[in-house]
């Protein structure tokens, strides 16, 4: 495959690891050349993490061979891996929120018993990486001061400091705006024309398209094809992680509108601390119409489905076909709201949407558990609540369908899929609806976007929050952009842009 | 995927940690210039030899369900209940006030009535900590531990300053009337041809205990407020999506358990001592927390962890009694058991996860 004499700066050579039954990787064989990006694609569960586990230590492989420039190398854990050279950024970044940058890179590399003369050598190789790479950080700043851009940076130093020559990236864009991503790119760009070798693991096929240099594949625990990104297309990509034909556009009709389902006037949400969540936002949506907020996340999105969805208290006025919520007191929860008609697919499925050990039908009763259809006197009806279970799971596909099996041995995919069952089939007028596609492999992406699609064109009121602009940009007819708590704008989908909603992300008024 | 088949989950650890337990205190009997062997004979002879032993030991489980139960119904909402003794104490006092100041014309009156009043004291004790945690934030551990010595303190100053007898040099109450003397398990298995040790304190609580489990495990696999209470004990951030409020759950929680453990008093103070004397609870609402630890707060394993306790319990006052060896040892071996089952549970768990996916692999 490569004529090149020069050794590769990873070679794995039939790399397997099961879990118990689950054969995460197996007998995977990837060369990665030095002085360039190599991606790693794939969905959810489909062992990209497993395989990069192994190489940096927190897995040992069941069998096969690492090689890193060449030579055989063992490497029993990470200490080992920085040893060989290898750096890693984590998706949730590891640092220390109240140590400075300086404090968080030397920290695990300390030489000698007293910290100045480390901190200062640091601090002069820190200069010294900021001027080749154009890493530019403020070594004092405190890492709870800085926005996630400069976080990952200080990762990135972190294995930099270490002298990694390879550096993986875990799904490095999830918590970026497209022009922190743009950044970041910029800054890969730069490490390899310096001759690192940079391994990308990501789940988005634009990232894949716009900075790799070949790029491999997994599926179900399998590499299924090495290709050179200059030779492939995302069509065929998402057609080799799948493998079938996906439909990467969301097919939909213009919307017709209806009354005015949910007018949201000056809404307030004041956190704990007393620091404004929400700064004085008005919104509605009509039926039939699918309303995005877009924005990075952090900027009052979560509070806005909180407030909504009836656990947080707000102040201002919101009312549902024309009538008022109380947004504090006895009636401002979950389950009045679920009265009311507005169903609530949560941010994150694993803390709210779903208990992780409550088994599926357990979980497709959550928040509807007074249902009297689920009961049978005082007691609750197991075999009515499993019966109905068994009827979503089928209908929505969820695999494997199994209403006994508890959240947590689903995947992310199915696990929202169940989440999503549970709300859309109770017909609802409004539904909230938050990053529904986060840690979904694309296989349900696809079936999850048809869902919303086709609950939109009943005639229903969808909220959606997603950090994804380009789902927003395929799913909504109109988008807000939210910013620090408030909204900065709205465009009709159809007359917007990227760019134009990155800029309002960030800030910036247009 | 479960790595373990539920058998091995809910026996084999369980069995291997009580065994470890065994081999461990073996070890300290025998470092002692004890033989171990004689004395676990004496403690299975002494607990289960004759009706007299089950006699005892079904009296200790007795307790031990009631307060084992009290801490599984707060722990799976994940509210750590402490405070078992202080609210059996006040339970006894409940009993007291029931048995001594109401004329019940009949036994199984009278037992409905402490059982309300015993239930009601305890439920009462647990409300404070309860409140305290759900609208102020005060950690209910801190909180039930302290009530453990305001309970002692109160049932103190009650025995001293109020119930005690005219003349009396005793901190109790006056003996209970004869109609609220509750039938010890001679009494009912008597009308059945089963012959049952006269002198042994085991009675009729036993059989309320054993309801309280159906009715627990009723309470927390069938009904919704079991389905909430579990909900919130798995997430709290779940529960508030779903609607289900934090406050009404701790409450309740906290409610039930201390009624439970209060309830222990039945046994206690009107089956066994008919009058209320200080300290009537021995350290059982403790206890309950290393049986509901055992039990995995399954009423099912609660009432086994129970039994197993009140074994340890008997066999080991009987040890106390016959050989050398000191009450303190006694409690250096329920300490084991509780370290091990309970503490140490992983210790087990985690080899023989990897001994069975061994085990499937071969199989594959």
């Amino acid at each position: 495959m490569n004529n090149d004499t020069t050794a590769p700066a990873i070679e794995l050579k039939g790399i397997s690891k099961a879990f118990g039954p689950v054969q995460a990787n197996k007998d995977i064989s990837i060369r990665v050349m030095p002085g360039t990006i190599h991606g790693i694609i794939g969905e959810n569960g489909a062992g990209k993490s497993t395989l990069m586990s192994i190489l940096y230590g927190f897995y040992k492989a069941d069998k096969g061979e690492i090689f890193i420039g060449g030579q055989k190398t063992e490497i029993p854990d990470s200490q080992a891996a920085i040893a060989a050279g290898i750096g890693m950024v984590f998706q949730h970044f590891k640092l220390v929120e109240n140590f400075t940058v300086l404090e968080n890179i030397i920290l695990g590399a300390e030489d000698g018993r007293l910290l100045k003369p480390s901190l200062a050598k640091a601090r002069k190789s820190l200069l010294e990486l900021a001027a080749e790479y154009e890493l530019n950080v403020d070594p004092d700043a405190l890492i709870e001061e800085i926005g996630v851009g400069m976080q990952q940076r200080v990762e990135i130093l972190k294995a930099l400091y270490r002298q990694a020559d390879i550096l993986i990236l875990d799904e490095p864009t999830g918590v970026l705006t497209p022009s922190e991503a743009d950044q970041l790119f910029r800054i890969l760009g730069r490490l390899r024309a310096e001759g690192k070798t940079i391994i990308l693991i990501t789940h988005k096929l634009r990232e894949i398209m716009e900075a790799t240099d070949t790029v491999s594949v997994m599926r179900r625990g399998e590499m299924t094809a090495t290709v050179k990104t200059a030779d492939t297309s995302p069509e065929e990509l998402a057609e080799l992680m799948v493998g079938r034909k996906v439909l990467l556009q969301v097919d939909k009709t213009p919307p017709t509108l209806g009354d005015v389902v949910l007018d949201v006037q000056n809404l307030r949400v004041v956190d704990e601390q007393g620091v404004e969540r929400l700064k004085s936002i008005s919104l509605n949506v009509r039926a039939g119409e699918i309303l995005g907020i877009a924005g990075v996340a952090g900027n009052g999105q979560s509070e806005l489905l909180e407030v909504l969805g009836g656990y947080a208290d707000g102040t201002g006025s919101v009312t549902l076909n024309g009538e008022a919520i109380d947004l504090t007191g006895k009636y401002s929860d979950g389950k009045t709201r679920r009265a009311r008609g507005i169903a609530h697919v949560p941010e994150d499925r694993q803390r709210e949407g779903l208990i992780m050990d409550y088994s599926a039908w357990e979980n497709t009763a959550f928040g509807y558990h007074d249902d009297p259809a689920y009961q049978s006197g005082i007691f609750i009806n197991n075999a009515a609540i499993r019966q109905d279970t068994e009827e979503k799971m089928e209908r929505f596909d969820v695999r494997p369908p199994n209403p006994r099996l508890a959240a947590k041995n689903f995947s992310g995919g199915n696990q929202q899929k169940i989440v999503l069952a549970r709300e859309i089939e109770r017909n609802p007028d409004l539904l909230l609806i938050g990053q529904p596609t986060r840690g979904v492999d694309i296989g349900a992406i696809e079936f999850i976007h048809q869902q919303i699609v086709a609950l939109r064109d009943q005639g229903k009121a969808i909220l959606l929050v997603s950090v994804e602009l380009e789902e927003i940009l395929s799913l909504a007819d109109r988008v807000a952009v939210m910013f620090d708590g408030h909204i900065m704008g709205e465009r009709a989908a159809g007359e917007t842009d990227e760019k134009e909603l990155g800029l309002m992300m960030a800030g910036v008024e247009t | 995927m479960d790595v373990m088949p539920k058998w091995a989950e809910v026996v084999l650890v369980p069995l291997i940690s009580l065994l470890l337990a065994a081999i461990l205190s073996g070890l300290v009997i025998l470092a002692i210039g004890e033989d171990p062997i004689a004395a676990l004979k004496l403690m299975i002879d002494g607990a289960l030899g004759s009706t007299y032993g089950w006699g005892y030991t079904l009296y200790y489980a007795t307790n031990f369900m009631f307060t084992g139960l009290a801490v599984s119904v707060a722990f799976h909402a994940r509210l750590f209940n402490i405070g078992g003794e202080g609210q059996a104490m006040l339970g006894g006092l409940g009993v007291a006030l029931a048995c001594l100041f109401i004329p019940w014309p009949h036994w199984s009156l009278g037992l409905l009535g402490a059982i309300v009043l015993a239930g009601a004291f305890g439920a009462i004790w647990a409300a404070v900590p309860a409140y305290l945690q759900a609208k102020r934030g005060s950690h209910i551990v801190i909180t039930t531990i302290m009530f453990n010595f305001i309970a002692a303190a109160v049932l103190n100053y009650m025995l001293v300053n109020v119930l005690r007898p005219k003349g009396a040099m005793d901190p109790a109450t006056a003996r209970f009337p004869e109609a609220v003397h509750l039938p010890t398990l001679h009494d009912i298995l008597a009308p059945i041809g089963i012959s049952f040790s006269k002198a042994a304190p085991a009675n009729v609580s036993l059989l309320v205990a054993i309801v309280a489990c159906v009715l627990i495990w009723l309470l927390i696999w069938r009904t919704k407020l079991g389905y909430e209470i579990r909900a919130y004990g798995h997430s709290e951030s779940a529960a508030k999506y779903a609607g289900i409020s934090p406050v009404k759950i701790t409450m309740i929680a906290m409610i039930i358990s201390g009624a439970l453990a209060g309830m222990m008093a039945i046994n206690n103070v009107m089956g066994e001592a008919e009058r209320l004397v200080l300290n009537a609870t021995e350290g059982a609402g403790f206890i309950g927390i290393a049986v509901a630890l055992m039990g995995r707060s399954h009423p099912l394993g609660v009432f086994i962890a129970a039994i197993l306790f009140g074994f340890l319990y008997q066999g080991g006052a009987e040890l106390a009694l016959w050989t050398s060896i000191p009450r303190e040892l006694i409690v250096v071996i329920q300490a084991l058991v509780i370290l091990f089952t309970g503490a140490l549970d992983n210790m087990v768990r985690m080899p023989l996860e990897r001994i069975f996916l061994a085990l499937r692999k071969g199989g594959n």
